[in-house]
């Protein structure tokens, strides 16, 4: 691509043409405030808050969205620019409810670090009319505060344009402006998937997670219940990020140390039963394969997906793997086999998950899911940013901890059990077991590896020679790029054996309960790839890299559920869907 | 007098403007199905004609129930709240049905300097309908409106196009009561 010569606050610069006025800056080193701007999601130069003087232009600009040209001449900090941007902020403050001492965004609130940037003095300059809005708090993943919203449409934007789901809009107009679902209906009313994308798209504490953190603290004074804690694979490379660790830090043993010092009894890792998930699902791609019933066969670990699924492609039910999800697994598996090996009544044992999803919320309130009659496999889901806020509120100093290890015997995950917290990890973990079933030869560090399915592209084909067949497989990630591979594949434009679908763009690592990190950051690094490398690091130094091989699994086989696939293994670790209606 | 206009001017919390969704319960008839997918069909899936599809439904139903938007959603491959969201957006969209009766008050400048609030309030509160509304039987409609160029009668309101000038709250029991007994 050609460059231009511009100059930016009287400095002349060459930049490549066509970028915008904010990209152009901070190629020079300068950072331009925004609000609205999701780089390549929401760029609609809404909120003013990047204005820039051109010369020769009419008025400020916003940078976000107007692009250089030759000869451009930019002020970013003249007084009349900050002044502009101070005004803005002042307006969008007198809506804005202000409860900043005990909100949940507070410290990481994007409208509160620009209000201290631009020492705005007085927060209630504009008195004037505040549009009351009362607080929807029906789904089970989240609630949505409108008193804190600040219009910037970015939750919007992820709904309907990466995850193609579009249930919520702005309503109404002008002062009556507002983020909400059609004909006014509560989240819980729509065919919204419970992602949580809108969570972390969100600049201030308009949307939320719905806090479970209570709950658990309950459990855990609780003298009798057995309080067990899993911790989902994406958890480790996630936390660190709320304690200053950089982005993308494997921080497992300092978070079970935690875990434990927040008073729970056993401290499991959802590795173990991403193992069990393979062995369950590896077997049940074996056989629908041998047989060409139902393929392609579709995994059905993201509860975001299966949402997906039973809303907008009711008709791909039959392709869903039957397995529960890890979390699912390991709940039925606790309140069942841990049950009976340890004597507790599984009435008492109360059984949390962090995970790094606000679907699993919802997951967890699913009917079908009781191993036990009457007992919800899992009895509370939190996210990551939840488990960091009690670490807080404990004071217990993360960064001290020493490095501790997971209780047995739920305490091994193989590499392969590591890598599902990024797209593309469940399928190469499947394929890892189903190579290794199906040739009978063993993998090597050189062979291990299906780099193919590895990466943050949205869409990944792959086709494996395995013993003779020939295994098509397709991963996809971010709801929109499902939607059009299924598209593909109900078309019969495409066709494969094995698919692969995460809700969040990237997979887990980014799922919706993970650490938000601001626009800021998220414009100029992919959270998704620093994050997985994490993980791929993870995976290459774990002496267990294949889920058949992980002891644990052996043992929960040969002691309890005896072969995958078996009877017991269906009617505890297997469930069903149903189509739901989208209005 | 610009002060005074001013000061009632000012919104009270209580005035939101958001657009009423009607509890009427939808009566839409097989031929009119037929022809609002015969509109959707002719757009062939072009998302960009989805208002020109919601005018058209609104010349069908005569406004955009629930049950419309979602053939509309549906038909043109929008999720629903981009539909209803266009809906909400520009006053031409009606959520409630016109009654047999549509009573249109103008809030224009000079209708509401000249008290026509009063008169809209004095309006719903004699056919228990709210601005926005239908009632019940499917008899009135009002809605607010602005200028109808009329200000010289103001304030005023018409009913099914019919129209009442230079009213005050107390003349409005006798103009209703000609429609309520007709």
């Amino acid at each position: 691509m050609s460059n231009v010569n511009i100059k930016i606050n009287n400095r002349e610069y060459s930049v490549p043409a066509g970028v915008s006025i904010l990209e152009a800056a901070r190629l020079a080193g300068i950072e331009i405030p925004t609000l609205c701007y999701l780089k390549e999601i929401n760029e609609i130069g809404a909120c003013r808050v990047c204005v820039v003087e051109v010369k020769g232009a009419r008025s400020l600009v916003a940078a976000c969205v107007f692009p250089v040209s030759e000869g451009m001449e930019i002020i970013t900090n003249s007084p009349k620019v900050i002044e502009a941007r101070k005004t803005t902020l002042e307006l969008i403050l007198s809506t804005h409810k202000q409860e900043c001492l005990s909100c949940v965004r507070s410290g990481n609130c994007e409208l509160q670090k620009l209000s201290r940037d631009y020492g705005i003095a007085d927060s209630h300059r504009f008195a004037g009319f505040t549009p009351k809005y009362e607080i929807d708090a029906s789904a089970s993943h989240m609630y949505r505060d409108n008193e804190k919203c600040v219009l910037c449409r970015r939750c919007v934007a992820v709904c309907s344009k990466n995850q193609a789901v579009g249930v919520i809009g702005a309503n109404d107009r002008g002062i009556d402006t507002h983020i909400a679902s059609p004909f006014e209906r509560p989240l819980a009313d729509t065919a919204c998937v419970s992602c949580g994308q809108c969570i972390t798209a969100c600049p201030t504490g308009a949307l939320s997670e719905r806090d479970d953190t209570q709950r658990v603290f309950d459990a855990i004074n609780d003298p009798k219940k057995h309080v067990i804690v899993q911790t989902a694979p994406a958890i480790r490379v996630g936390l660190g990020e709320e304690f200053g660790y950089p982005m993308g830090s494997v921080v497992t043993g300092k978070m079970v140390a935690a875990l434990r010092r927040l008073g729970f009894d056993r401290v499991f890792d959802t590795n173990f039963s991403a193992d069990l998930t393979i062995m369950e699902e590896a077997n049940e791609f074996i056989d629908r394969y041998t047989k060409k019933e139902n393929l392609p066969i579709i995994t059905s670990c993201s509860p975001g997906w299966i949402k997906f699924c039973e809303y907008y492609y009711p008709e791909m039910i039959p392709h869903l793997s039957t397995c529960k999800s890890p979390m699912g697994m390991f709940g039925a598996t606790a309140k069942t086999f841990y049950a009976e090996r340890e004597g507790i009544d599984p009435k008492d044992i109360f059984s949390v998950a962090v995970m790094p999803c606000t679907a699993k919320k919802f997951e967890a309130e699913r009917l079908d899911h009781t191993a036990v009659e009457g007992l919800a496999d899992i009895d509370a889901v939190i996210t990551t940013r939840e488990l960091a806020r009690m670490i807080k509120k404990e004071g217990i100093l993360f960064n001290v901890l020493p490095d501790e290890t997971f209780d047995a015997p739920f305490g091994l995950g193989s590499g392969a059990g590591t890598i599902f917290g990024a797209t593309g990890g469940v399928m190469e973990a499947a394929l890892r077991t189903a190579y290794e079933k199906l040739t009978g030869d063993s993998l090597t560090d050189e062979n291990i590896n299906f780099t193919d399915v590895r990466g943050t592209k949205g869409i990944k084909e792959a086709t494996y020679e395995i013993a003779g067949n020939t295994v098509r497989v397709a991963v996809a990630s971010g709801l929109a790029n499902a939607k059009k591979l299924l598209d593909m594949v109900k078309s019969g434009e495409k066709s494969y054996d094995f698919i692969e679908i995460m809700a969040c763009p990237g997979g887990c690592v980014n799922g919706g309960g993970q650490p938000i990190q601001p626009a800021s950051v998220r414009n100029n690094v992919d959270i998704r790839a620093v994050r997985a490398a994490g993980l791929y690091e993870d995976d290459k130094h774990l002496p267990v890299r294949k889920s058949h091989e992980n002891p644990d699994i052996k043992q929960v086989y040969d002691e309890f559920f005896c072969a995958p696939g078996s009877h017991k293994a269906h009617a505890i670790l297997h469930t069903g869907y149903t189509a739901r209606s989208k209005y | 007098m610009l002060r005074r206009f001013f000061a009632v001017r000012q919104r009270t919390e209580e005035m939101l403007m958001q657009k009423k969704i009607s509890k009427i319960p939808f009566k839409g008839t097989p031929e009119q199905e037929a022809r609002l997918k015969a509109v959707i069909a002719e757009c062939q899936g072009d998302q960009s004609r989805l208002m020109h599809v919601m005018q058209q439904a609104q010349g069908i139903y005569g406004y955009l129930p629930y049950e419309v938007q979602v053939m509309i959603a549906e038909g043109m491959g929008v999720p629903l709240e981009k539909v209803y969201g266009v809906a909400t957006f520009y006053a031409q969209f009606a959520l409630s049905p016109k009654g047999k009766y549509n009573v249109s008050v103008c809030l224009g400048t000079a209708c509401y300097v000249k008290g026509s609030q009063d008169v809209l309030d004095k309006i719903c509160a004699g056919l228990g309908v709210e601005a926005g509304e239908c009632s019940a039987d499917g008899n009135f409609s009002v809605e607010e409106c602005r200028c109808i160029g009329a200000c010289g009668l103001a304030p005023v309101f018409t009913i099914n196009g019919e129209v009442y000038g230079k009213v005050t709250a107390d003349d409005v029991p006798g103009i209703l009561a000609k429609y309520q007994n007709a």
